[in-house]
């Protein structure tokens, strides 16, 4: 039972949140948002391996 | 076509597709999918670029989403909420759906900066959001199957919503049987349906070329043939 009560404890915490004035934003969901923003911009700028050995 | 030697017959091959279905079906679906379509053996060369790698990424997190749904939906909850191995593959599975999301999210930006739906591509850019909405609402009972307090809430946000569009009743976010069914069975035949239409149809229309192809682009400026004969005057 307090093991139970423990572990429902710990699945309740909310995360950490970010705001800027009306913005809020869970951290998890935030990491997820610039790591896609990054894969955007790098799948632009990264050179493809092998791309010019074709004609 | 026609190879033989005499006079040609009344009705070559072709011809014979006209009167039945199947034969009619064949000669439609060879138009437009040749197998050298289908399966081809090179791209032209702006297809060598990351920006079209994320479709084929969202389509291997997909395969392992499968698999690991697989497994777990053959044990069972009472194997993957206690044991260890449960556990990771219910992890495996989890982060699998992250990376599917991130790819499909990547891809989905690239696919819109670059115009994708030109030149008769509509119903591809078509089914790609139709392929994202059914993924939500697969993610979604996925999340209510964690029978945590999590979920809980989710449902019960997610009831009245339901609710009021009107669909409570055949889709009860608050039926756990039920919602299984949706996640297990039927919403990832939808997914694998579409993203499967999703795909023939790239093989179909080919690759799309970038915005600004036509000017720099050997293969576009000069199609097959009518390539310049010195490779330096290629641009
Ligand atoms: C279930 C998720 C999806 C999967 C597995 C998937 C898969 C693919 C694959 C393998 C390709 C060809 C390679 C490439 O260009 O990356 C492709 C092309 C394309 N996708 Fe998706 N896709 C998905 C979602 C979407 C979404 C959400 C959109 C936009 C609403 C979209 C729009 C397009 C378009 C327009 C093309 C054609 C690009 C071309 O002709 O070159 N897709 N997709």
């Amino acid at each position: 039972m307090h093991e139970l009560l423990r572990q429902a404890g710990r699945a309740i915490t909310p995360g950490t949140y970010f705001g800027w004035g009306e913005v809020t934003i869970q951290s998890g969901n935030l990491v997820i948002i610039i790591a896609m923003l990054a894969l955007f911009v790098l799948a632009l700028l990264l050179p493809f391996p092998g791309g010019r050995s074709r004609k | 076509m026609n190879r033989h030697t005499g006079p040609a017959p009344e009705t070559p091959d072709l011809e014979t597709g006209l009167y039945t279905w199947t034969g009619k079906s064949r000669r439609w679906l060879l138009k437009q999918l040749p197998p050298e379509k289908l399966l081809p053996e090179d791209q032209p060369s702006y297809v060598a670029s990351w920006a079209y790698v994320f479709g084929m990424g969202a389509v291997a997190a997909l395969i392992f989403i499968i698999g690991s749904g697989v497994v777990l939906s053959l044990n069972g909850p009472q194997w993957y909420h206690v044991s260890g191995l449960g556990h990771f593959l219910n992890s495996a599975h989890l982060w699998s759906v992250e990376l599917f999301f991130m790819f499909m999210v990547v891809h989905l930006w690239l696919k819109f900066w670059m115009a994708a739906w030109r030149g008769g591509r509509v119903l591809t850019w078509i089914t790609g959001m139709v392929a994202f909405l059914v993924s939500i609402v697969t993610a979604f009972t996925g999340y209510l199957l964690q029978t945590n307090f999590d979920s809980q809430w989710i449902a019960f946000e997610a009831k009245d919503a339901l609710n009021a569009v009107g669909v409570g009743a055949w889709f009860n976010v608050a039926n756990l049987g039920q919602v299984f069914m949706w996640h297990i069975m039927l919403l990832p035949l939808a997914v694998g349906a579409v993203v499967a239409l999703h795909v023939v149809l790239v093989r179909a229309h080919g690759v799309v070329p970038p915005l600004d192809a036509a000017e720099t682009d050997a293969q576009l400026k000069y199609p097959s043939g009518s390539a310049p004969e010195n490779e330096a005057d290629q641009p």
